[in-house]
């Protein structure tokens, strides 16, 4: 009989995950968080999963991890040769289409749950969400990955049209921190990328720049630091 | 298939061929070893992710109408509420379809292709809702000969020379016309009613009626129903597919109020 390992030790790296892509006047943000995990292990505390596919063009992965890294590999380099030979940036729809046919024509061996993101010249900023089975949908805004079931309530109340950069970013990282707080999938820093007219901006926030949310307490160094204060606990 | 493989020395366009032409060719990502390997009955039945929830159509006076809601499911999440899952295919059909939405945007590819090629031949003949519906027919029959189905059922409306049509394919090839057509749920809740109240040269109003209270009766008893819905009315003039709208419900039925009184735990 063979001896017991646990399951994480064969299972598929995945992206428990949680990503999100949100239109705003004058581009998009997207955002994700950073856990990818191995069944119960946590393989990679830092990812980064909102890919570059062109200067203008990001992809948010979940699912699979080498699946999603391999449909954002060939459809950079296929955009690539389109670029030169187009002569000018690619559109964000393109980009989309290219992914979709990837994850629609191959829809049985892959597990990817993708968001193209990005912005060009004659659509502005656009996102388009690919499921998995491949449909290609274009929105407002798309969520995806095992963290975003617990977005769908607070999204319905919290998104409205019209939203500043500013207004934008801020309810895509309050969004990924809330599913971070209930989808073991997810946990880990919140990256999010701006791209608009001028390009494109990393951020990342991570620990105390993340609001606490229900049963979540401030975090300290130690139990020492707390020795000097408060009375210890009597019966 | 070895002819082929030997054909493709590049390996990038090679690799472009085999990752967009889909399963069709798994046969042939097997290398070159000097003898044509024996083809694998290639089984390649999905599950549909993505899924719309019923369509209705019916005959009326003046032509044909659908109905369909904007609702695309992923498994028990209604996940997407604005999918459009009307269409219009040239200028005297309107194709309704429920199951995987992949699936229907990729048929409405081969659609847009036909339609094209259509015009191009410019003899003053177009694909009317006959044989739009002939062509889906064969394309998912034979789809799902190969045991790689299109996962949706699709109903197939409109008006050619006077004529009105109305028909519908599912995912096996089944296909028939008819007076009033529905896709999945729609097929044990409205079906009966069409079959009740369905008349001939029903006028329009009465025709929305109809196809509005089967819906509410959707909205009520099918789970994955959404309320956004979009009517397509097909005419001799032509198509017009309304934008999406939402129907009121009735919950204020004394009867509703206190079910459980004096028999608790009871539902």
């Amino acid at each position: 009989m063979e001896p017991w390992t646990p399951d994480w030790t064969k299972s598929p790296h995945s992206m428990g995950t949680t990503i999100m892509a949100l239109q705003y006047d004058g581009g998009v943000i997207l955002g994700a968080d950073s856990r990818t995990s191995t069944g119960a292990y946590v393989a990679n505390r830092a990812s980064d999963k909102i890919t570059c596919l062109t200067d203008y063009v990001y992809l948010c992965r979940s699912g699979s991890a080498a699946d999603s890294q391999i449909i954002s590999d060939y459809v950079r380099y296929f955009l690539n040769q389109h670029t030169i030979q187009l002569g000018r940036p690619a559109t964000v729809k393109t980009a989309a289409t290219l992914v979709r046919e990837l994850s629609y024509q191959n829809k049985s061996f892959l597990e990817a749950g993708l968001i193209v993101g990005g912005w060009d010249k004659y659509d502005g900023g656009s996102i388009y969400a690919i499921p998995l089975g491949g449909t290609a949908l274009k929105l407002p805004f798309a969520t995806g990955g095992s963290g975003s079931s617990y977005l769908y309530g607070f999204l319905d109340q919290a998104w409205k049209e019209g939203m500043s950069k500013e207004e934008a970013e801020a309810l895509v990282v309050k969004a990924v921190s809330l599913a971070m707080a209930r989808d073991s999938g997810s946990g880990g820093v919140v990256r999010t990328v701006v791209i608009n007219e001028q390009g494109v901006t990393r951020n990342f926030y991570a620990g105390d720049k993340l609001p606490l949310w229900h049963e979540e307490i401030p975090r300290q160094n130690s139990l020492l630091e707390t020795f000097t204060e408060a009375e210890p606990m009597r019966t | 298939m070895a002819m082929f493989m030997q054909q493709q020395t590049d390996d990038s366009s090679f690799k472009k061929n085999m990752l967009f032409r889909g399963q069709q060719d798994q046969s042939s990502a097997l290398p070159s070893v000097g003898f044509v390997p024996a083809k694998s009955p290639t089984t390649h039945t999905q599950y549909p992710y993505v899924t719309g929830s019923s369509v209705l159509g019916i005959k009326y006076k003046d032509g044909v109408l659908i109905a369909a809601d904007c609702g695309g499911s992923y498994g028990s999440t209604l996940r997407y509420k604005s999918v459009e899952r009307l269409k219009a295919v040239g200028k005297s059909t309107v194709i309704g379809a429920s199951g995987e939405i992949s699936d229907f945007q990729q048929i409405m590819r081969y659609l847009d292709e036909l339609t094209l090629k259509d015009k191009m031949w410019d003899d003053g003949n177009t694909l009317g809702p006959k044989e739009v519906h002939n062509y889906l027919c064969r394309v998912m029959y034979n789809h799902r000969n190969k045991f790689d189905p299109l996962w949706n059922t699709l109903i197939l409306g409109g008006v050619k020379n006077g004529v009105k049509y109305l028909g519908m394919v599912s995912m096996i090839g089944v296909h028939f016309e008819e007076n009033h057509v529905a896709s999945g749920f729609g097929n044990h809740l409205a079906r009966p009613i069409f079959r009740d109240e369905w008349k001939e040269d029903l006028s329009l109003e009465e025709g929305i009626l109809l196809l509005e209270k089967c819906f509410r009766v959707l909205l009520y008893r099918d789970r994955s129903a959404v309320n956004k819905l979009q009517v397509a009315n097909i005419t001799a003039e032509g198509i017009t597919i309304s934008k999406p709208y939402a129907l009121r419900t009735e919950w204020e039925y004394k009867a509703f109020q206190n079910p459980t009184q004096g028999v608790e735990g009871s539902w």
